[in-house]
């Protein structure tokens, strides 16, 4: 780990103009992925500006009937608030889903959109790897891959997001605040991150120094049910070989709204819009999911050890949307 | 570059101040610095749990990836902390009395962590494995409820058995 | 003298219980020294090559760094004869991270970081990683691990299996395994002139001792060694491993005490391994399930500095009345990091293969799985045709099946349902030889009716303080608590290394001997000792020496019951049961939790643990924590542990087996087998991940 300066400004604006002028510092949140990183070298920042004190530590509803969430509150603090239990379960379900109860004490929301790949080359400074130094090759795709994406890769890197909760907001449609020298900006969820393409070590759309301030849940639609499930190699404390978030509403046994997304499959949370489109209007069944998930896993494009990813992310979605479609029949909470 | 602060905490109580290389974890400062080895470095990259410790009350954390820096102010208490002097407290007693230990490296980290995952489900924090229609209030410490919430801290061992039942003897 | 109830055999609380429930116990790395440094290893980015330049002039512009070692400019070790603890010797680089510099500073964040920005060169060479059952260069070793001839021969296999009536012809395949002990391998070193005392994580700190004496060309008794706690091993801190080589090392160059825990991720290439093994099983049986022929061939791998052979057939010789048997070992040499002892090395892997070849067998021949085990008990050891000095495998068996409730099941693989899991059980038989060393102790009665007795015994966890109390009060026929047991320093009188489940054996001779004497003496002096108190010393460089005319080995037969997911693929497990027959059980409580603690690490080795050797990189993919699975504490669920106890008088006067290594032998085939009953899957490769499952269902 190299020398860096400290910072802990008190408000937004300075953390914003520190960074400004330090093309290779980097906010500090939780700490639990970036100063693992700097231990390995991965991440050298010269200048760490804390901003996990900043006052971006509320849940509060919007007056819209939806929930804002301040970027500093600690994961464990945002999977137990009540309201989140209650209207948001498949938020509830995939922050607990991930790392240990010591992990999500200190990680915060903003620092987890934030995290890096667990790809092994990319952990490694001894090796190549497109994403930590461009133009140096990626290993994982004839080497280990078993853990990495299928959908949306590129010849250049195929590297997984591994944030849980990143792929609950997805389902959620949830809009992502971002401060920055240029003022605030607002970014839908899905489009913080980004695929790999030819330019592999940039993860997310934010420009050097932009701050996520808060992340905004839309309010819950009336009567659909939601919940996240995620397999992984070790019954906890342990990355998702793949998951899924979904968001169900069913009116007359017809599919009314449906929000389903991926994790451990891409290097975003993977919004199966193609199997939502297909699906709604149309009767919600198993048969009508599964020919709805197959299509949109008709994108995958597996290596040789991760092809099991695309039959496990099939099952586990339309196993979970038929509970879902289930429970939305069966009309209990 | 200077890269160092001054830093002021609380550690089992007693007040500790210093100016530290900002690169210096909880960790190490714990236990290069401050002379308290209890918590132990497993892994040094939050993987084990061996490093574990309460902020602030009953916050558990990884000492091993929060800079020290980042903590000043912070009320930190390790294993060393938990024992009313001579009498040891409920969950240490616990892990006496059911063998909730082989080698003891993971040990600190274990007590500190049920300590709190105690407290957390007297709180109603619920757990990936709690039901999701359970109501408001406190979760009951089931075998299934105690493992999932102590998962974040590995033992080699393989004294988990024993563990639950230390933990759970005290969370009834 | 009156007579108190023997204490051996209660369930006796560990004696440095309180220390480590409040921290107070110390662990290699955690003794204060004044003037402390930090090292930090540099470790190779190639598998095969020679360093051809070191530049550390990035690592040492930080004054706080006080040196960066290397072959080049280390003081130079003399020859101990261990490879391992030859460091910093030569610029050849042998496998993929290997230490080839070590960054010492003032501060650990300093070493780190100089250990980062120091630039190696190498001339890479190319490698050969890959290991498979049909590659060119295997051989067959001189011997195996442990001792055992590489290849056995009974009778005419290929005539017995060709004659076979029903037959199983398998290929098992386990992957490397890493031992990860949660404490690290760390060891704290500092020179006074030519005395050297080092604070050090071992499994027998006598060996630790003697080889820092070689490696520094100084006396033995000018060599300190401290390993009071250790936190755990499983092996891999069976011989000197090259931390505690490089901190002295490291502390002559610098002149300063000198720290070195070796960073997780680097413990997988320098401290060890279970090698991968490929096992072909072949059983030719009658159609009742009597076996004729057996053969166990195994493939393995070594390094370049070391031969280490995995004994995977070894349990295959005297398992089962096997009239005609063949039993091999085959091994390459690769540019590899090099193996060594992983808990119950060859029994471990060696009995997943033969045991789920037993369950296929039993499948064959359509027989309970328990029943063709009771039917292929041998008289007699089948390999070298020695009587058992005890074996109760079959009670084991019996026992467990009575308690696990083994014969409600219903046998038909695929039947058992729960929603959308599938539900199945399994049975697997365990084994594991008695091992025992000679050792010495020492005895000493003080005036005021306290004794203290001193023996280089090493507790990694096993409670090996704690029952070495109990025998010692035992034989001296006083209360526990008037007896201190001094372990854990390697100027204590030598002990024998704390592996092979042989410690309680090895240590528990010598000092029940110089208790008994002791005991005797105070006896002959009235009863009172006097002043200046009574002191002697006793080994078992006899007894324990030599050979034994009869095959010792404990037994066990463990059962389990999985659930297998049919969404995911994930395989939970609902529940064990081991039944052990280890001779007498000394201390109940630190007994059953070392039972339990060797099938919660075969649970792991069934279903969680998996390392993959990169064939680009030669080294292994999995060095974490977060990427090597060792099993959570959600994974392992209640384990029930019995035991028959054994009155075998061949054993030492304790009448103790083993007990550290048998819980996980077996594990990994019965959770396989009740895969396989779930499911109708047979899954021959470990771990069985979710991948395995889903693609198979």
């Amino acid at each position: 780990m190299k020398t860096f300066q400290y910072e802990r400004p008190a408000d937004a604006d300075t953390a914003v103009a520190l960074l400004a002028d330090a093309p290779t510092g980097a906010y500090l949140g939780g700490g639990t992925n970036l100063v693992d990183l700097m231990k390995l070298g991965v991440a050298a920042p010269d200048l760490l500006v804390d901003v996990s004190r900043l006052p971006f530590d509320a849940v509060e509803e919007t007056g819209t009937g939806g929930l804002r969430i301040g970027a500093a509150v600690r994961n464990s603090t945002l999977a137990v608030h009540p309201l989140v239990r209650e209207r948001y379960p498949v938020l509830s379900q995939a922050l607990l889903s991930g790392a240990s109860t010591q992990l999500r004490n200190a990680a915060t929301v903003g620092g987890n959109l934030l995290q890096r790949t667990r790809c092994p080359y990319f952990q490694d400074v001894g090796k190549p790897c497109n994403k930590r130094r461009p133009g140096t090759g990626c290993p994982a795709r004839e080497g280990a891959h078993r853990d990495l994406a299928v959908l949306g890769a590129s010849e250049h890197c195929v590297a997984t997001n591994p944030s849980d909760m990143a792929v609950a907001l997805a389902a959620l449609d949830a809009i992502v605040d971002v401060a920055s020298g240029h003022g605030p900006r607002r970014v839908p969820l899905t489009d913080l991150h980004r695929l790999p393409g030819d330019a592999p070590d940039r993860d997310t759309t934010l420009r050097h120094g932009e701050l996520i301030t808060a992340v905004e849940l839309p309010p819950p639609m009336p009567g659909a049910r939601s919940a996240y499930r995620k397999a992984r190699d070790r019954a906890s404390y342990a990355f998702a070989l793949a998951s899924v978030g979904a968001v169900l509403q069913v009116r007359e046994g017809l599919v009314h709204h449906v929000r389903v997304a991926f994790g451990a499959l891409a290097a975003k949370p993977w919004r199966a819009r193609t199997a939502e489109e297909a699906l709604l209007g149309e009767p919600a069944t198993t048969a009508s999911f599964d020919d709805a998930v197959r299509h949109e896993l008709a994108a995958a494009r597996p290596l040789r050890d991760n092809g099991y990813k695309v039959p496990l992310a099939r099952r586990m979605a339309v196993s979970m949307l038929t509970e879902l479609a289930a429970a939305s029949a069966g009309g209990t909470p | 570059m200077d890269g160092t602060s001054e830093v002021g905490l609380r550690i089992n109580g007693k007040p500790f101040s210093r100016v530290i290389d900002n690169r210096t974890t909880l960790l190490d400062l714990l236990r290069e610095q401050a002379g308290v080895t209890g918590p132990k470095k497993g892994c040094d990259h939050g993987q084990c749990g061996a490093c574990t410790v309460l902020l602030d009350g009953d916050r558990r954390v990884n000492a091993c990836l929060l800079l020290a820096v980042s903590l000043d102010g912070a009320d930190v208490t390790t294993v060393e902390g938990l024992a009313d002097g001579d009498r040891l407290h409920p969950v240490q007693q616990a892990f006496v009395d059911h063998d909730g230990f082989q080698c003891g490296f993971c040990t600190p980290g274990q007590i500190c962590s049920a300590v709190a995952a105690i407290a957390e489900a007297r709180a109603g924090w619920p757990s990936v494995v709690t039901p999701p229609d359970t109501p408001p209030g406190p979760v009951e410490p089931t075998a299934a409820e105690i493992r999932e919430r102590m998962s974040g801290n590995l033992c080699r061992c393989g004294a988990y058995v024993n563990i639950v039942a230390a933990v759970r003897e005290v969370a009834r | 003298m009156t007579t108190l109830p023997r204490v051996t055999g209660e369930a006796v609380a560990r004696i440095e219980a309180r220390d480590k429930v409040t921290g107070a116990a110390s662990y290699a790395a955690d003794h204060p020294l004044d003037g402390l440094t930090h090292a930090w290893p540099v470790t190779a980015t190639v598998a095969r090559g020679d360093i051809t330049a070191v530049d550390d002039s990035e690592a040492l512009r930080d004054p706080a760094v006080l040196a960066v070692l290397t072959h080049a400019n280390a003081p130079r070790l003399a020859d101990a004869g261990d490879p391992m603890v030859a460091v910093l010797r030569s610029p050849h680089v042998a496998h993929h991270g290997q230490i080839v510099a070590l960054a010492v500073a003032e501060t650990l964040e300093a070493a780190r970081a100089a250990a980062g920005a120091v630039r190696v060169t190498y001339d890479e060479q190319p490698h050969d990683v890959v290991l498979t059952a049909d590659r060119p260069g295997l051989y067959t070793p001189d011997e195996v691990n442990a001792g055992h001839p590489a290849d056995r021969r009974r009778g005419d296999f290929d005539a017995a299996y060709a004659a076979s009536e029903i037959t199983v012809d398998a290929v098992y395949e386990v992957t490397p395994l890493h031992n990860h002990p949660m404490e690290p391998h760390a060891a704290t070193a500092v020179w006074d002139g030519d005395a050297l005392t080092v604070f050090d994580s071992n499994q027998g700190s006598t060996v630790v001792r003697s080889t820092l004496a070689a490696l520094f060309e100084v006396d033995e008794a000018d060599v300190r060694v401290v390993s009071e706690h250790v936190g755990g091993g499983f092996g891999s801190k069976g011989t000197p491993r090259p931390h505690v080589a490089l901190a002295a090392l490291a502390a002559k160059a610098v002149g300063r005490p000198v720290r070195l825990a070796l960073p997780r991720n680097r413990i997988a290439a320098v401290t060890g391994h279970r090698a991968p093994t490929i096992q072909r099983v072949r059983l030719g049986a009658d159609a009742d399930g009597h076996i004729d022929a057996l053969a166990h061939e195994t493939v393995t791998q070594t390094s370049t500095l070391t031969e280490f052979v995995e004994q995977a057939s070894v349990s295959s010789r005297m398992m089962y009345a096997s009239p005609h048997s063949l039993t091999t070992h085959r091994v390459a040499r690769l540019d590899v990091p090099s193996p060594s002892w992983m808990r119950a090395p060859g029994e471990c892997p060696g009995m997943f293969a033969l045991e789920s070849a037993m369950d296929e067998l039993a499948s064959a021949c359509g027989l309970d799985p328990v029943e063709l085990r009771i039917r292929n008990e041998p008289p007699v050891e089948p390999d070298s045709g020695r009587p058992f000095s005890s074996r109760h495998l079959v009670d084991c068996l019996r026992e467990g099946a009575r308690r696990f409730g083994w014969h409600d099941r219903d046998p038909r693989p695929a039947v058992g349902r729960d929603g959308p899991l599938l539900i199945g059980s399994g049975v697997a038989a365990s084994t594991y030889p008695v091992w025992v060393f000679p050792s010495h102790a020492e005895a000493y009665a003080g005036s005021d009716g306290r004794y203290e007795v001193r023996v280089n015994a090493t507790d990694i966890g096993t409670g090996a303080r704690t029952v070495l109390t109990q025998i010692a009060a035992d034989a001296l026929g006083v209360p526990l608590d008037l007896v201190r047991v001094s372990i854990g320093r390697g100027d204590l009188p030598a002990g024998s290394v704390a592996g092979g489940s042989s410690g309680t054996a090895s240590w528990g001779w010598p000092v029940h001997k110089a208790c008994t004497d002791l005991r005797q003496r105070v006896s002959d002096a009235g009863g009172h000792v006097p002043d200046g108190g009574l002191f002697v010393r006793a080994d078992t460089e006899q007894e324990a020496g030599g050979g034994t005319e009869y095959s010792r080995h404990a037994f066990g037969a463990q059962f389990a019951e999985v659930q297998v997911d049919t969404v995911t693929g994930e395989v939970r497990v609902r529940r064990m049961l081991g039944v052990f027959a280890a001779g007498h059980i000394l201390n109940p409580r630190t007994a059953r939790s070392q039972f339990i603690g060797g099938m919660t690490m075969g649970l792991g080795m069934a279903l969680t643990e998996g390392s993959f050797l990169d064939p680009e990189f030669g080294d292994f993919t999995e060095r974490d924590l977060a990427s090597y699975h060792v099993a959570a504490c959600a994974d392992v669920p209640e384990i029930d542990v019995h035991w028959i106890d054994e009155d075998d008088p061949h054993l030492n006067p304790m009448g103790s087996k083993g007990i550290g290594e048998i819980g996980i032998v077996g594990a990994a085939a019965a959770l396989a087998n009740a895969v396989h009953h779930a499911t109708g899957m047979r899954v021959r490769r470990l771990p069985i991940h979710p991948d395995t499952i889903l693609l198979g269902l």
